[in-house]
């Protein structure tokens, strides 16, 4: 048994042990659980790949004569923010697109320009043009503002994703005889192919997967810089059947992230364009869980083949939410490149960058040693899995007149 | 013997003569289509795979040449923009050539150019536009 404190005052002498969350498997494996967790004091995940529920706040500081864009409008790069705030506080989320973007007219349409590129331009220090219009008021008389602005002038520049980092995702594919166009990428008919979108043994709540560690107020690494777990993200859904490592063998869990854009990089967060869908952002998050007892890395040494994700029908299925799952496969069998469905060999490919999310453990693993970054006891927990805490359909109910 | 991929840029007005044709009767020349453009008053462009004897060939391409036609191997039509390029792999299964791929061990993608037959799904669906056409 360790306590937070203890691994922190480890790190701070140069003492910590750090693994990643694929070195940890080896070391478990070899030296078995109860060696491995009196030896290592964190181990590192990480993950990176399209997260819609992303976006930024800005303060853009006062005009003269001041404008109160609160209650009118605003473009970023003619990618419209959201402005229902006080006066200069505009919030920007990923999958907005200009006004004028052609969407799906022409099928599939490109979505090659969204807020998702608006905030990694933002990130690599261009100038974005800010176009807002008002109403005019005693106070904030000024109707219209059209200005270039940077991040490095910005009052604040906060990343806010109300939903990052889902624990597990289902693999898409397609059984109709067309060719689909879907926030999973381009699925081709019949069984073509199957693309799922998880980091699996590297994915940071598949590595604490009953969120024994990860809580709110949790330090992690966001965007590649520093950022915190503010809450659950948005339909978390704790509940999910779980196989006996604890992972779900669906969609669960899920963090709502924060943290300062302006020392994060454009590397890590990076504008994306799903054919036929929209656009968003890719987002790469690491988290550092601290080995507090020999349950925990049990949790962490999870491997590819031990964690389980449901292939899901994206023509018919997904669409009109029938629940029905074709099959069940193992994220090693996803890494092969292949997984057989309904008896036939369908190539597998990953929206989520399994490179990067190494990347992303090994320089998490790095700011540890280095003593940049320490760890921190979670605030409050987030909803667990007997909590009851779940995840809704939308009950419809029409006006009537 | 030789084989190449190759691109063929046909100006405007050579757009309505039968270059493929005589390439084929005159120089001995096999051709398999890969990809075809004619927009008749501007231009055309054709993705080829030709073969035929050294001499034959070598004669067939200064033909080409001395028509006007812009010849340029197929490599240098689609490139990986690595600075773009995230190596997430969703362009794997997608290519129809195995042209892409991605290392067991590194989880990284590598562009096989010359596996390439510039159907450019790749440039369509990547997320991050990282795959260009250089036409």
């Amino acid at each position: 048994m360790k306590s937070i404190r203890e691994i922190n005052e480890k790190i701070k002498a140069g003492q910590a042990v750090v693994v990643t969350a694929e070195e940890v498997i080896e070391l478990v494996d070899k030296k078995g659980a109860r060696k491995a967790a009196e030896e290592v004091d964190v181990v590192t995940t990480g993950t990176f790949g399209p997260m819609c529920s992303s976006g930024a706040y800005f303060n853009i500081g006062h005009s003269k004569p001041r404008i109160k864009i609160g209650g009118g409008s605003c473009k970023l790069n003619d990618v419209p923010a959201y402005c229902g705030f006080a006066a200069v506080d505009i919030y920007l989320g990923a999958t907005a697109i200009p006004d004028d973007d052609p969407r799906n007219k022409v099928f599939p349409g490109e979505f090659r320009y969204g807020g998702g590129h608006v905030i990694q331009e933002l990130v690599a220090g261009k100038d974005v043009r800010l176009e807002a219009s008002a109403h005019g008021t005693n106070c904030y008389p000024r109707r219209r503002l059209e200005t270039y602005i940077n991040i490095k002038d910005l009052n604040e520049a906060v990343l806010f994703n109300m939903r990052n980092c889902y624990q597990n995702y289902g693999v898409a594919v397609n059984l109709s005889d067309n060719m689909i166009y879907t926030y999973m990428g381009a699925l081709k008919p019949s069984l073509g192919n199957a693309n799922y979108c998880s980091a699996g043994q590297l994915s940071p709540l598949l590595k604490d997967p009953c969120y024994k560690t990860i809580g709110i107020g949790t330090r992690i690494f966001l965007g590649g810089g520093v950022g915190y777990v503010a809450w659950n993200g948005t339909q978390h859904n704790p509940g999910v059947k779980r196989r006996n490592n604890g992972t779900p063998v669906a969609s669960a869990g899920t963090l709502a992230v924060i943290g300062d854009l302006k020392q994060m990089k454009s590397q890590w967060l990076v504008g994306t364009s799903m054919l036929g869908y929209g656009a968003t952002l890719s987002v790469g998050i690491g988290i550092p869980i601290p080995v507090l007892n020999e349950e925990i890395i049990r949790y962490a040494s999870v491997k590819d083949e031990e964690i389980y994700a449901q292939v899901i029908d994206y023509s018919h299925d997904y669409p009109n939410m029938t629940g029905r799952v074709l099959a069940e496969v193992n994220y090693a069998q996803l890494k092969s490149g292949r997984i057989t469905i309904k008896e036939k060999e369908v190539p597998a490919g990953n929206l989520s960058s399994y490179s990067r999310a190494r990347q992303i453990a090994e320089e998490l693993k790095s700011w540890i040693a280095r003593k940049d970054f320490l760890l921190t006891e979670a605030v409050a927990p987030l909803p667990g899995p007997e909590s009851g805490y779940a995840f809704r359909p939308l009950k419809e109910r029409p006006p009537v007149f | 013997m030789v084989s190449k991929r190759i691109v063929l840029h046909f100006p405007r007005r050579l757009v309505d003569q039968p270059i493929i044709y005589k390439l084929v009767r005159d120089y001995n020349i096999t051709f398999n289509i890969l990809k075809a453009s004619v927009t008749p008053q501007e231009e055309g462009l054709m993705v080829l795979e030709l073969g035929g004897e050294d001499d034959d060939f070598k004669k067939g391409m200064e033909y080409l040449k001395s028509c006007g036609v812009k010849v340029q191997p197929l490599s240098e039509d689609v490139v990986r923009n690595e600075t773009k390029c995230t190596d997430c792999g969703v362009c794997v299964p997608i290519c129809p050539t195995g042209a892409l791929e991605i290392d067991p061990i590194t989880r990284k993608v590598s562009f096989y150019d010359t596996k390439c037959i510039a159907c450019e799904l790749c440039v369509k669906i990547c997320p991050t536009k990282a795959m260009e056409v250089h036409f």
